[in-house]
């Protein structure tokens, strides 16, 4: 449904994206994910054909965005990050503007207009000015403007930013179900909104694809060892290299918290029973032990930033969430 | 409904939404009023004078107050018409919906069209009001039609031709204070440009000086001639102004 192919984006000297490739299927949901100033919006608008791109081809459901404009507009609905609303207008007569814009026939567009009401649940504030409608409530009608014509691609800016998490969860939930018949590009910097409504994400960092894959893959293929964490009452002096000396065990890091360990060890092998033994008959009196999955926050922060020792610095404090790095 | 009646009918709804267009047709009917009363009693003292020096007064109304008011106009069009054009896309640039509006499956010469003819819409509504003068006028008084529904005309394609320069100011900024002075300073030019070339008098450059003002055109046709020369002038400075938009709104996606 959408294809890219060797984007690159100049702003003068500065090059905000570079040759990236990526594509979306049919019914694909797929999560952009980066820092703040990575590209994730640049690419939105060249997909939408907002602005061209430097160099490299751009294709909407077989149409070029530089070629056919106006045929890869009329497939994609798409939510910018602010949403596009006039604060003069009602609920109700933005999108009959809207669905005017698109070429909508005046039935089609009563049918639209109220199914999306519907599923947005903004029928009560339908007559009344956006201008006086909260953050949440605009973003609603913001999603509401890129669903109304149905088109067979959504790229949504941030969908979720401003609502209160049950909003949250309805919208995830309404991404979830047009996926299927919808394709849909959506960015966040929320990790787990990406782990629980895409079936692929792409990291994008500094104007490049640093990784593209599912969510459980990615974890999966940066995850060099296993790692354990360890907290004892009571460690003595020789804890480290006690503990070091246990078959299996690769590298042992302290926390900043006094009594945590995190242990590192070889692929596949589970030491946590040797472990256990070794802490209880040292009686350093063993208060936790468990193993430590990457989560994807972990995987994004060691992708996007380049200095190995700050990314395992990361996954430390992701071990400790209410202690300093080590 | 075409997507050029979709944007007019969303352009009038924010303007009549707003209090801007109220205000500024307020004070544009109050002040077109007073000169009218003002010109009127003048003319009636001068027929007074000349009844008493005479005995007969045969005064010109055209020349008396339809010229004089069709000249004030002018400048007051000058002033209030940046007001009225200012918000059209430096509003939607400020607002992020310029972006929506570049994506939407329409082209931008639809966008200019639409933008302009909104404004230009609301204008011709202020403009019509200000006929009710020379109707009631003509109840008591007898004076030439001619002149004045060529002033008019002068009167509708100067103002089509300000609102153009306005619809680029607009475009060139998202600052509605900048794009009402950037137009307003365009449109001075425009008017001083005539005396620029008076000054040079009959060269050739003073001459395509002075054509390239608005001046003697309007001049023209507020003294009743139709010359196909004045209505090229206003139709391809008013073609140019929104040909010069579609750039600027076009060049804005390359930033």
């Amino acid at each position: 449904m959408i294809e890219v192919q060797q984007i690159t984006k100049r702003y003068g000297q500065h090059t905000a994206l570079d040759r990236i490739n990526f594509s979306v299927a049919k019914g694909e949901v797929l999560a952009f994910l980066g820092p703040n100033g990575a590209g994730k919006t640049t690419t939105m608008r060249i997909l939408t054909c907002f602005m061209p791109a430097t160099e490299g081809t751009a294709r909407v459901a077989g149409f070029d965005c530089a070629d056919q404009p106006i045929e890869v507009k009329r497939r994609i609905g798409y939510l910018p990050e602010t949403p596009p609303v006039y604060q003069e207008l009602t609920v109700a007569e933005y999108l009959t503007f809207v669905g005017r814009l698109r070429g909508l026939s005046r039935k089609t567009l009563t049918a639209s207009m109220q199914r999306e009401i519907e599923r947005l649940g903004l029928g009560t504030v339908q007559h009344r000015l956006i201008g006086n409608l909260s953050r949440g409530y605009r973003q609603r009608v913001g999603l509401a403007q890129a669903l109304l014509h149905d088109p067979p691609v959504l790229i949504l800016d941030e969908p979720t930013v401003g609502l209160d998490p049950k909003q949250i969860i309805e919208i995830r939930e309404l991404i979830k179900n047009l996926a299927g018949s919808h394709s849909v590009i959506l960015s966040t910097h929320i990790l787990p909104e990406a782990t629980a409504v895409c079936q692929r994400v792409v990291i994008i960092s500094g104007g490049r694809i640093v990784a593209e894959d599912t969510p459980e893959q990615l974890s999966a293929r940066l995850r060099q060892s296993e790692k354990i964490s360890l907290t004892l009452k009571s460690p003595a002096a020789d804890t480290d290299s006690r503990l070091k000396a246990v078959q299996g065990i690769q590298n042992v890091f302290t926390s900043s918290t006094p009594g945590t360990f995190l242990l590192e060890c070889e692929l596949g092998r589970d030491v946590r029973e040797e472990v256990a033994r070794v802490a209880v008959t040292s009686e350093w009196g063993l208060l936790e032990l468990k193993t430590v999955s990457m989560t994807l926050e972990d995987v994004f922060l060691q992708l996007t930033r380049h200095d190995e020792g700050l990314a395992q610095d990361a996954v430390v404090a992701s071990v400790e969430p209410t202690g300093q790095p080590a | 409904m075409t997507p050029v009646r979709a944007i007019i009918a969303k352009e009038l709804r924010s303007y009549f939404v707003s209090p801007v267009v109220y205000v500024v047709g307020a004070v544009f009917l109050l002040i077109v009023g007073l000169l009218a009363y003002l010109y009127i009693v003048f003319a009636g003292a001068q027929a007074i004078q000349l009844m008493q020096m005479q005995g007969t007064a045969q005064i010109n109304l055209n020349d008396l107050v339809f010229r004089n008011l069709f000249s004030s106009i002018r400048f007051i069009l000058l002033i209030i018409l940046p007001i009225l054009t200012m918000r059209l896309f430096a509003e939607e640039r400020k607002l992020r919906t310029f972006e929506f509006l570049l994506t939407s499956p329409i082209g931008i010469n639809e966008i200019v069209a639409g933008k302009f003819l909104s404004v230009f819409l609301v204008f011709l509504g202020l403009l019509g009001l200000t006929g009710l003068m020379p109707l009631v006028l003509a109840l008591f008084s007898d004076f030439d039609w001619y002149p004045v529904l060529t002033g008019y005309l002068g009167l509708i394609l100067l103002g089509a031709l300000f609102l153009s320069v306005g619809v680029l100011a607009s475009a060139l900024t998202e600052n509605q204070i900048i794009a009402a002075f950037v137009s307003f300073g365009l449109l001075l030019v425009l008017w001083l440009l005539a005396g620029v070339g008076s000054l040079l008098e009959d060269t050739a450059i003073g001459q395509t000086v002075s054509y390239v003002s608005f001046m003697e055109h309007y001049e023209h046709l507020v003294r009743g001639l139709i010359d196909t020369k004045d209505l090229v002038y206003f139709l391809s400075g008013l073609a140019l102004m929104l040909f010069f938009s579609h750039r600027v709104v076009d060049s804005t996606r390359w930033k």
